[in-house]
């Protein structure tokens, strides 16, 4: 799987990195999501999608047939 | 008469603490842009589906200008929807995305992560103090309202001694008919010299806290905020900081207990912390008034025209059971995942706190468990009440013993 952010949609409600935080950050100056690994392997799967699924402000899309 | 031909009372009486009313099948079923008449007299439309009250609180033609003139009044006596002061955070676009990273950072799940260990310590605490004052106990006074308001009065850099004064502001900020307009408008006042005397104070000697930082990234000149932004933004943070998650700490723990077998659950398997924290979350039927916004334009929701001038009311709290949404939703599933849920708002304006008060609940829970396991209601489920008339749902008391 193959993930993308849009940092301008982000609202830094942190949910993502709550749930999965090998996956993803948030900048220290502003809140904004960071993406620690853009190709996370399958054991991260089901945090990664949970994160997208959940994320307030629709900002990460996972690809799944990359 | 059928319920799309009514104009309902809002919000909708209920006197059950944990359960819904069963007029939100009804409307999310037949009417799901339903009439309603608020506190105030003036009327409003009410959405329960899940996809409307969703694509609402994300679309910026529904704005949060409650002030204007035709907007539909909450109550006749100001509160916190009708507040001037609201007026000085950018409400959309750049300006709001500006204020709300200078603000959000001090938010982030790494700088929660940072307070667990301090916001178990003050939750071992005042568990010391609950066992030692004997069951029964009340877990609200005891526990759930004192956590979070510790937590925001360090984050501002406010003296929890002055807690009480800060409850009693913040209650007539958002309690919606409890308080005469002369009463809400002195409190306000005061409310304002208060935050006015701290914000000068730490411009004086700046300390390690949220409010110092905002006055160090300087001015509106400077890319900071202006001195009335940072007033507004530190009365807006005491006020959230204290209601919300203070009251769902009791909820959470009421949902849980109602059924023990959702406690036993939780002892046997605490990884299901997180997604319990957020099953209850979901399912809290008694969350508040939801959230208003104003139309200025004409808009479409849910099949429904509405004409310019309307004013919606979202209710995240009955779009949170509904079917199309969720499977099996009036099932308490403490392992559902991805739990989508609306408690926090959705889009650019969803809660600013929200890694806080989760990162809360779920502390509060892992104390909770580990030193009193044993918990247990000490009156019928029946028994609990509501807080009447706050614009934040919550239980008068909760009474258990361990």
């Amino acid at each position: 799987m193959k993930i993308t952010v849009d940092e301008d949609k982000c609202c830094g409600a942190g949910n993502c990195v709550l749930i999965a935080p090998e996956v993803f950050d948030q900048r220290d100056e502003d809140g904004i999501v960071v993406l620690l690994r853009s190709e996370p392997g399958a054991e991260e799967r089901a945090a990664v999608l949970e994160a997208a699924a959940v994320c307030p402000a629709a900002a990460i899309e996972v690809h799944e047939e990359a | 008469m059928s319920i799309d031909e009514q104009v309902l009372p809002y919000p909708i009486p209920n006197d059950a603490a944990l359960d819904p009313p069963p007029e939100w099948a009804e409307l999310r079923g037949t009417c799901p842009v339903a009439h309603v008449e608020l506190p105030s007299g003036d009327r409003a439309r009410l959405l329960t589906r899940y996809d409307d009250v969703k694509l609402v609180l994300a679309d910026p033609r529904f704005t949060r200008q409650l002030t204007a003139p035709d907007a539909a009044r909450l109550t006749t006596d100001g509160g916190v929807f009708n507040s001037e002061m609201a007026q000085f955070i950018p409400d959309g676009g750049e300006g709001h995305q500006h204020w709300r990273r200078l603000v959000g950072k001090w938010f982030t799940a790494k700088r929660m992560a940072a307070l667990r260990p301090g916001m178990a310590q003050i939750a071992d605490d005042l568990i010391d103090d609950l066992i030692e004052r004997g069951a029964p106990g009340d877990l609200r006074a005891g526990l759930g309202f004192p956590l979070p308001v510790y937590v925001i009065c360090d984050m501002l850099g406010v003296p929890a001694a002055d807690r009480d004064r800060f409850s009693y502001w913040s209650d007539t900020l958002l309690n919606l008919t409890r308080y005469s307009k002369e009463e809400i408008e002195a409190a306000q006042l005061a409310f304002f010299e208060y935050m006015s005397g701290h914000v000068a104070a730490k411009r004086e000697r700046p300390g390690d806290d949220l409010l110092s930082e905002l006055i160090a990234a300087g001015g509106a000149e400077d890319g900071g905020l202006t001195d009335m932004q940072i007033l507004v933004t530190g009365m807006a943070l005491l006020v959230a900081g204290h209601e919300t998650t203070a009251n769902m700490i009791g909820k959470m723990v009421a949902m849980l207990l109602a059924d023990r077998s959702r406690w036993e659950r939780l002892l046997a398997d605490p990884s299901l912390i997180r997604t319990t924290v957020e099953e209850s979350l979901r399912l809290d039927a008694n969350s508040g008034f939801g959230l208003p916004r104003y139309l200025p334009v004409e808009a479409e929701v849910g099949g429904t025209v509405l004409p310019k001038g309307t004013t919606v009311v979202c209710s995240m709290a009955a779009a949170n059971r509904d079917e199309n949404a969720f499977e099996a939703a009036d099932r308490f599933d403490q392992t559902r995942s991805p739990n989508a849920h609306l408690s926090f708002g959705a889009g650019a304006h969803s809660c600013l706190g929200q890694a806080l008060a989760r990162t809360e609940l779920q502390v509060v829970l892992e104390v909770l468990l580990r030193r009193l396991p044993g918990l247990e209601l000490a009156v019928p489920v029946a028994e609990l009440e509501r807080v009447e008339g706050l614009a934040v749902g919550g239980l008068r008391t909760l009474p258990v013993r361990w």
